[in-house]
């Protein structure tokens, strides 16, 4: 008699934990010049794996790496050769994935989905960008019926002459309101890297430079510590003559990737593993290309609606800083004002950098850590806009609320060794 | 000191010694931590990429030792918590750069080095802050060394290279190993890494063999090496992490181990070394010795040593035997050779099947063997077979290897079988008329353009293509026993032979793995024409009345891996008898023939013992004596007699072959006897000896080659 196979099952996804490379600058003289993207995304997994010794790495069932670009030290399904690279079982699969900027979140909500679904228990999710090997559109071949049929604007392809676009739509995102925002954003995340908020989350990269020898990153090269509104006040406008999106108004191009750990809520439980937050939804949502910086406002819109809730009921919001504009959009959708200490609160892209497609897990990474903070917060958010007009928002539960009904969070231990002290 | 993995670079003979590959010392502050202060991090890097391993000259040692006094000084104003020294990937520092060493002509510059070495390396055990070295990479001699001067060691777990291969080339381990690494890890386990393993071709020492000898602290992996190097140092700073230390071994167990190394190194060398002595004597005094005498003591014997014609002619052999080796002298252009998709190999014998397998094992191609009858086919086969399962059952090949091996393989009695091959080799019985007519056979059977090789050892290739219509396509093989184990091939080069068979011959041979020395179609070729002459001496020694077992062991001042009749009975009396009786058809009365051991061999002796399982060295079984008479006639040469008398005879056997163009310089000789034969490093393989020995002055009139090659210039 043949037996019946068992059906899938919906069931929580918990998010046990994030860690990325100290993020460095893209450039010749950067941080990560002379190191390989796919060595980025193994430490970052290998650091979770350090981090978490009662998982047996036999029970990864995913490994999901995204990149934008996906050639050289980017490609050959970067998921495959970073699980392979960092030591895993070879019976642990991975795979490669793109959803430009909202790659690494589009990692962890594709194997978040295999995990509620009963087809996983166990993925690791996270994403890599190295932009000084792999320029933005570098080799791209863009379709020449997106021109000839006018499928997308001529700026489409060009992001920050979609910022450039947004303020031309909405005439009271002003450039004076960007530059305040981006000075915000620098000063934020000076506060929270002074206050102890931002090494723990990063795994030290040893980095070899053929003319200085070894050294280790440490920290974020990016940040611009101290910048004043006087400063950018009368920085040049790269993106149009006489624009308003400055330097100073716009991540920069960083080198970097994000991991992060994901379970089923009852594996966590069986394991061990302490969850940091509880996945609620998550949604994307396409809009306009040449305004691609609009993507969370329906992304978020939608999420909300399928969780139930309304922006009321989110108390921190981790918004990806690609322009100030596109999050100043954001916000005045939502009613929300530019310096709303539920966003952000420790600065942003603007300040730290933007790999692009590991950024998304920087910002669930940045969210867990104030949710531990913050016990009276419920629910809150991450979302970012994304290239050619889309938008991604997942929301998260905070396990240290005192109405939440799943598997408790960790309490704090106090570290003995280095080791432990890094985290 | 010492010793890169390639010596290899010294200068070729007549050139002028490349200029010093200069390896850089790059520092850089690295924060520990959990607040546990300021690493300062030195990297060596030669600039290069990973086919130049970082080796340490006079230069690069002045750069580092600067480097490290600045270190030094800036731990005394206490601005660092620790030192670290790591390489550029996959070397941490392959030894010392011996390039000028090879040329030395001043026994100054020599001890300049060997103290140079001392005033860096002692740095690193003289900072107010603990010193660490993160082994990432190879790390030999001089580059081991280095790791030891320091306070603390981590390895990758991916290192497979870790040696002190001093002894093997002539030095000692002179830059602090033969004094820190016996108070490290133990006297017994010191020499093991000093003496024994280098005795044993060389043995490399793994990341994991090193931890548990206590060689290095910590195994950690190679994904995040450095960082979690760095992770490690904090906690030793901390006091999380205490790395034991053995107390220094006592007097007794010092000396013991001293004198059982000593006894081992006479069973094998029997004094005809001096490295591995001289460094047995350094290990021995540093029980007691302070630092500064120790070290001074180290210097002294360096100098000894690069200033030895043996420590030249092991670097000449060395570079000989590695990096000249890949480019075979007077082979054709590569682009000659004629693709092999597909072997042949005519007999089914043991020789044909070692020679099947290792074909497809390394070829990875089709192999079709053929031998006369179902019996020979079966008995063939089951051969391989088991020579295949034998490989899979040590792991030296995977199940699945050993399944494309076994499919590959395929035995028939039809000739046919080998009409598609692109080459054919004949490994059928030594008898000329048979492989004669093998050849003419095949000639009908396979392509217009294979080729044809004999595998013969002793039988004239050019006899054997005479009557065909192609001799041209026709060259020599000759694999050695065992075939697989066996480095050599001797690529034998008729008159008539075409460049085509030859190049394709020498390029078989390297993608066998193989190195080749292209010979003359001369009786014996290299090999076998000089240990033949050297068992032939001893044997007429012997029938001249010479105790066998006086015979036995008057060659040992050579060094050579096993004395004559320990040779005699590896290649099996009945074999040697029948190449000595051709050769001595060939080239006459200085292979005279030997009724004893003619006798020895129909009656189915041994000449030495059966083996006694416990690895002890095989003399010659007195009992044997009786075939030879009474021992001591008037005229009976003494052990010194017969070591002359085999000199000379070599000598002689040498300028001929010179003479006769077996090959086209002295060089040939020596890199076919290295690797045919076993003979050591020491020697040069043979010519540097003869010429140090003042043989080829004597016996030809003239050296071998120039002074300075492979020997002090005097």
């Amino acid at each position: 008699m043949p037996s019946a196979s068992s059906r899938p099952t919906v069931r929580p996804v918990v998010f046990v934990d994030g860690v990325r490379t100290p993020f460095g600058r893209a450039r010749p003289d950067g941080l990560y010049a002379h190191t390989r993207a796919d060595d980025l995304a193994v430490r970052t997994v290998r650091e979770l794996l350090r981090r978490h010794p009662q998982l047996p790495p036999e029970r990864v069932d995913e490994v999901a790496i995204a990149a934008t670009t996906q050639s050289g030290d980017q490609g050959l399904t970067l998921g495959r050769t970073v699980g392979v690279l960092a030591g895993l079982p070879r019976s642990v699969p991975g795979f490669a994935i793109d959803r430009m900027c909202a790659g690494a979140m589009t990692a962890v909500t594709t194997t978040a989905g295999a995990i509620g679904f009963g087809a996983q228990d166990v993925a690791l999710a996270g994403g890599v960008e190295h932009m000084g090997r792999h320029p933005m559109g570098l080799d791209a071949d863009p379709n020449p019926r997106f021109a000839s049929e006018r499928l997308v604007g001529a700026d489409a392809l060009a992001m920050g002459r979609t910022a450039e676009n947004l303020h031309d739509r909405y005439p009271a995102l002003t450039r004076e309101r960007a530059d305040a925002y981006g000075v915000t954003s620098q000063a934020r995340f000076a506060a929270a890297l002074a206050a102890g908020r931002i090494t723990a989350d990063l795994v030290p990269v040893a980095t070899r430079d053929p003319e200085r020898g070894w050294g280790l990153a440490t920290a974020d090269e990016p940040p611009r510590p101290g910048t004043t509104l006087d400063a950018v006040r009368g920085l040049p406008t790269p993106f149009r003559a006489g624009g308003r999106v400055t330097a100073a108004t716009s991540a920069p191009l960083t080198d970097g990737a994000a991991s992060c750990l994901l379970a089923a809520e009852d594996t966590a439980e069986e394991l061990g593993l302490a969850p940091r937050m509880r996945m609620v939804t998550f949604a994307y949502a396409g809009v306009d290309p040449a305004v691609m910086g609009l993507g969370p406002v329906p992304a978020t819109r939608k999420a909300l609606d399928r969780a139930g809730l309304t922006i009321d009921d989110i108390g921190l919001l981790e918004v990806n800083e690609a322009f100030a504009v596109q999050v100043l959009a954001f916000l005045d959708d939502l009613g929300i004002a530019d310096d709303d200490p539920r966003v952000n609160p420790d600065g942003g892209a603007i300040a730290v950098g933007h790999p692009l497609a590991s950024s998304g897990v920087r910002l669930m990474t940045q969210l867990a850590r104030h949710f531990a903070a913050r016990p009276d917060v419920r629910y809150g958010l991450t979302t970012m806009c994304v290239g050619l007009g889309q938008g991604g928002t997942v929301i998260w539960e905070n396990p240290h609320h005192r109405d939440y009904d799943g598997l408790a969070p960790a309490t704090s231990a106090t570290p003995t060794t280095a080791q432990e002290q890094q985290r | 000191m010492t010793t890169t993995a390639r010596p290899a670079d010294a200068a070729a003979p007549g050139q002028a010694a490349r200029p010093e590959r200069v390896t850089r010392a790059l520092v850089r502050d690295v924060e520990l931590p959990g607040g546990a202060g300021t690493l300062a991090l030195v990297t060596l890097d030669n600039g290069l990429d990973h086919t130049k391993p970082t080796t340490l000259g006079p230069a690069g040692l002045a750069g580092l030792r600067e480097a490290l006094l600045g270190l030094q000084a800036r731990a005394a104003r206490g601005e660092l918590a620790a030192v670290a020294v790591t390489g550029k990937p996959v070397y941490l520092a392959a030894g010392a750069d011996l390039t000028a060493t090879a040329t030395m002509t001043d026994a100054r510059d020599a001890r300049a080095l060997a103290e140079l070495g001392h005033a860096t390396f002692r740095l690193l055990g003289e900072m107010d802050v603990p010193t660490f070295a993160y082994v990432n990479g190879v790390a030999l001699g001089g580059g081991l060394e280095l790791a030891l001067g320091c306070t603390y060691r981590t390895v990758s777990a991916a290192v497979t290279a870790l040696a002190l291969p001093e002894t093997f080339l002539g030095l000692v381990p002179g830059w602090g190993g033969c004094y820190l690494l016996p108070r490290l890890v133990g006297v017994q386990r010191a020499l093991e890494l000093i003496v024994t393993r280098p005795l044993a071709n060389n043995r490399m020492t793994t990341a994991a063999e090193a931890l548990e000898l206590g060689l290095v602290d910590a195994v950690l992996e190679p994904a995040d090496f450095l960082e979690q190097s760095i992770v490690w140092t904090a906690d030793v700073l901390a006091g999380h992490l205490v790395v034991p230390r053995a107390p220094l071994d006592d007097e007794a167990t010092w000396d013991a181990a001293v004198a059982g190394a000593r006894r081992r190194l006479d069973a094998r060398l029997h004094g005809a070394r001096q490295a591995p002595y001289r460094a047995l004597e350094l290990v021995a005094a540093a029980r007691t010795a302070d630092r500064d005498t120790a070290f001074a003591a180290e210097d002294d014997v360096l100098t000894e040593l690069i200033m030895s014609d043996e420590l030249r002619a092991g670097l000449y052999a060395f570079d000989l035997t590695t990096r000249r080796a890949r480019k075979p002298a007077g082979a054709p252009a590569e682009e000659l050779a004629v693709p092999v998709r597909s072997v042949g190999i005519v007999g089914a014998g043991l020789m044909a099947g070692q020679l099947a397998v290792l074909v497809a094992r390394r070829l990875r191609v089709p192999v079709a063997l053929r031998d006369l009858d179902d019996e020979r086919v079966a008995a063939g086969l089951a051969g391989i077979r088991t020579l295949v399962d034998g490989m899979a059952a040590k792991g030296r090949i995977s199940p699945s290897e050993a399944n494309r091996i076994l499919a590959s393989v395929t035995v028939s009695t039809d000739l046919h079988a080998l009409a598609g091959a692109d080459l054919v080799v004949e490994a059928v019985t030594e008898v000329l008329a048979v492989k004669q007519r093998v050849f003419a056979e095949l000639e009908d059977v396979v392509a217009e353009r294979a080729v044809l090789a004999t595998n013969t050892s002793a039988l004239s290739v050019a006899q054997m293509s005479a009557h065909l219509r192609h001799p041209e396509r026709v060259v020599g093989l000759h694999f050695f026993n065992p075939v697989a184990q066996m480095p050599l091939v001797e690529v034998v080069r008729t008159p008539a032979s075409g460049d085509e068979a030859v190049a394709t011959a020498f390029a078989v041979a390297k993608a066998l793995g193989k190195t080749a020395v292209g010979v003359a179609d001369r009786p014996g070729f290299v090999v076998n024409r000089l240990l033949l002459r050297m068992l032939a001496e001893v044997a007429a020694a012997v029938e001249g009345g010479t105790p066998v077992t006086v015979a036995d062991v008057a060659l040992r001042p050579l060094g050579l891996p096993m004395g004559p009749f320990a040779l005699i009975q590896l290649v099996g009396l009945p074999v040697a008898l029948h190449v000595l009786g051709s050769l001595h058809e060939d080239l006459g009365d200085r292979y005279p023939l030997s009724p004893g051991l003619d006798r020895l061999a129909r009656e189915g002796r041994r000449v030495v013992p059966e083996p006694d399982g416990r690895g002890a060295e095989h003399g010659v079984d007195p009992a044997i004596q009786d075939v030879f008479g009474e021992p001591g006639p008037p005229g009976a040469l003494d052990g010194a007699g017969v070591l002359d008398a085999v000199l000379a005879g070599l000598t002689e056997e040498v300028g001929l072959m010179l003479d006769e163009g077996v090959v086209g310089s002295a060089d040939q000789i020596d890199l076919a006897m290295i690797l045919g034969a076993g003979w050591p490093l020491h020697l040069g393989g043979l010519t540097p000896y003869l010429d140090r020995s003042g043989y080829s002055q004597r016996v030809l009139g003239r050296r071998l080659l120039a002074p300075g090659v492979a020997d002090v210039p005097r």
